[in-house]
């Protein structure tokens, strides 16, 4: 780590706010594109924003020799004009995907595509045709210009003019976000509950995508096409992952974005520095901070989805582990009981080798299913095998009870083979519980024999 | 319009989706405190009609009256619970929060949430039973209690007139009970609920009032004298072939009406 840590400076810093204010300008709309399925709305705004873009800089430039405008003036106005240009063209791409979703019967994925392609397509040929001395390069379109932030001060101020363009940006959606909070949550979750009550969903969406294309194109400049998009759709999603609260969500998402923006500077001053070192590639000049923001928030979203404590996969998969070795657990204490039932003088007992059979289980989870259930105080060593306990019978007694409840209810309630029965009930009697069970009993007026008439064991409760 | 006191009164009201008809010329007076089925094969124009209604979907004719006012006019008075299905349950969002959504038209624009707010969308959370569901997230709902958050919601906006789009679809003996409760509480203060109902069964147990619909009205009036085999059968019976037939001419021809 000190190889880069002593190299930091007042240009990594700045890359650094720079990449985490566009990214957290991203990350408010993102939330709601993601929300509302559109994620890729902000792919298709990027490319819409174009004729907009152009157009405002063809009146400023119609305006400056009209000699209605200073150059110095053109200067000051050409951000602002830009921004406005980009907003109208995303409402208008909005728009048109609307009407001819509605009109042309088009799907709205296949409308937004057909849209967004031809406003792209009028923008380059307004460049062709009128501004073909613009200089674009595709480098910078795609990855963005961070590295170079610092070399485009604010005025005097010395302040990056991404810093304030991107802090605006922010700055901008967090206030319209406050000011409309519960207006943009309704339209997302229920649009026809929100016209209902007056609330005009239609011109809300506008507003979302316009702040949408705005921000897309401030943070357009310095991160490039590539990321925007990204900065759209990871860190929101990232943090959905982690909270079922909307606030939750959001501020998740500028939390993320900001360990992005950070993660993804560290990465691109470390990774040539590494492959150097181990893979003795020779040593990269730079690695784009922006193509490694992106790596970041991607590595981020895949690590949250893997150990997330909600909805993670890890997690998921640890609780179906527990809930099978519960589920196997039970089963042996059924088997055991039932044995017992059967020959009730002579405490038989059974061993390894006929419980893996009649459970049908690998003997290795049966050994451990045994030694948990050994441990738990619940079976000992005795008869052919093991035996139950005092302690261990009761919860074996309220397991049969249960099986045998619900193949009453069953039985009472819909014509099914007693062989079937019994194996709905086998998969049921894990999951009824005591609260369900009292229940069953009192509709069945507290049965004594089950369909196939065994007894059913009285509740261990009382 | 006839009735002032009418909660709703429909004239020559009629829907096309892609300039086919579904609803057509209906004309109907919602009795006041009355509780009353909307019924009709799937299909027929039901949740159209709510939507319609309340101006969700255009409409091609016709002209709809809440209490005597038009729907701009009358907005606070009119309730409506969509159907379950309408929304992503993987919002993320509480019980509270959703049932709270339904006083933001109330609440006006650049307010926040006050707290007088939130205690009167835990009451009605209280009245459909899932005060001590408030916080969880609505994904871990039971589809029966999803239903009744929608119904607790609708309840906090104090309207005159619920309108409902299947609230008894897919939902548990309990929140069943819960709903009949409700409505009866709610005619019992004086408001009328129309509601779309596919169980032919309780019609007659849980309505005064029934509104036969199959693309047209049917018959409509009180369950004693209208829900009988007869009309149930026209309601029901046949595809009604040539109505479909001549709203399929009037697209060919490309002309709506």
């Amino acid at each position: 780590m000190n190889v880069f840590w002593s190299d930091w400076s007042a240009i990594d810093t700045w890359i650094v706010i720079t990449a985490a204010l566009a990214a957290m300008a991203c990350a408010l709309p993102g939330t709601f594109l993601l929300l509302r399925r559109e994620s890729l709305m902000g792919d298709a705004l990027s490319h819409a924003t174009l004729p907009g873009m152009v157009l405002a800089f063809l009146v400023l430039n119609a305006a400056t020799q009209a000699g209605w405008l200073t150059p110095a003036g053109m200067t000051a106005w050409r951000h602002p004009a830009l921004f406005v240009g980009a907003a109208i063209s995303g409402v208008l791409c909005g728009l048109l995907a609307e009407l001819l979703q509605r009109w042309g019967r088009m799907e709205p994925s296949a409308a937004l595509g057909v849209v967004f392609t031809s406003l792209f397509a009028l923008g380059l040929l307004l460049i062709r045709t009128w501004a073909d001395q613009a200089h674009i390069d595709p480098g910078c379109v795609l990855y963005g210009n961070l590295e170079m932030v610092i070399a485009d001060p604010f005025g005097q101020s010395g302040i990056p003019r991404a810093v304030v363009i991107n802090g605006a940006m922010l700055a901008v959606n967090a206030t319209l976000l406050l000011l409309f909070y519960k207006e943009i949550k309704l339209c997302t979750f229920d649009r026809d509950l929100a016209r209902s009550l007056g609330i005009p969903a239609d011109r809300v969406h506008l507003m979302l995508l316009a702040m949408t294309g705005a921000t897309v194109v401030a943070a357009f400049e310095s991160v490039g096409s590539i990321l925007v998009i990204a900065m759209l759709v990871a860190p929101p999603a990232t943090a959905l992952l982690l909270s079922d609260r909307l606030g939750g969500v959001l501020i998740g998402a500028l939390i993320v974005a900001v360990v992005t923006a950070f993660g993804g500077h560290l990465a691109a001053l470390a990774l040539p520095v590494m492959l150097h070192r181990w893979a003795g590639a020779a040593e990269a000049s730079s690695v784009s901070t922006a193509g490694m923001m992106a790596v970041v928030a991607g590595g981020l979203f895949l690590t949250t989805w893997f150990l997330s404590p909600r909805y993670g996969l890890l997690r998921q998969r640890l609780d179906q582990a527990r809930l099978r070795r519960r589920i196997l657990s039970e089963d042996i204490l059924g088997v055991l009981y039932r044995l017992e039932e059967l020959r009730p003088a002579a405490v038989p007992g059974a061993d390894n080798a006929s419980l893996a059979a009649t459970l049908s289980v690998a003997p290795w989870r049966l050994w451990r299913a045994l030694s948990r259930l050994t441990q738990r105080g619940w079976i000992v060593a005795g008869g052919q095998g093991v035996i139950l306990t005092p302690e261990g019978r009761k919860a074996a007694r309220d397991l049969v009870r249960s099986h045998r409840l619900w193949e009453s209810y069953l039985a009472k309630h819909f014509v099914i083979p007693d062989r079937r029965l019994h194996t709905l009930a086998e998969a049921a009697e894990h999951f009824v519980g005591p609260k369900i069970q009292e229940a069953l009993a009192e509709e069945l007026e507290q049965p004594v024999r089950d369909p196939h008439g065994a007894t059913i064991p009285p509740s261990t409760a009382s | 319009m006839s009735d002032p006191s009418s909660p709703l009164s429909v004239h020559d009201l009629t829907v096309a989706y892609q300039r086919q008809p579904v609803l057509w010329n209906i004309d109907y007076e919602a009795p006041a405190a009355r509780l009353v089925a909307i019924v009709g094969p799937n299909g027929a124009g039901k949740s159209t009609l709510i939507k319609a209604l309340l101006d969700l979907i255009p409409r091609a004719t016709g002209e709809v009256q809440f209490f005597s006012q038009t729907y701009q006019q009358s907005r606070q008075r009119v309730a409506y619970v969509p159907q379950r299905t309408t929304v992503d349950w993987d919002f993320p969002v509480t019980a509270h929060d959703v049932v709270t959504m339904g006083l933001y038209g109330r609440l006006g624009w650049f307010r926040p949430v006050t707290r007088a707010a939130k205690r009167e969308s835990l009451e009605a959370l209280e009245r459909v039973g899932l005060a001590d569901f408030a916080k969880r997230q609505i994904s871990q709902l039971s589809g029966g209690q999803q239903q009744r958050v929608f119904l607790a919601r609708a309840l906090v906006q104090q309207a005159d007139l619920y309108l409902m789009d299947e609230p008894f679809a897919g939902v548990d003996a309990a929140t069943e009970r819960t709903i009949v409760g409700l409505l009866q509480g709610l005619r019992g203060e004086g408001k009328t609920a129309l509601v779309v109902h596919h169980d032919l069964q309780t019609v007659n147990e849980y309505f005064d009032d029934v509104l036969l619909l199959n693309m047209r009205v049917i018959a409509a009036g009180p369950v004693a004298t209208v829900f009988n085999a007869e009309n149930l059968k026209r309601t029901y019976g046949g595809k009604l072939a040539l109505l479909d037939q001549v709203g399929h001419q009037m697209v060919l021809a490309g002309r709506p009406q």
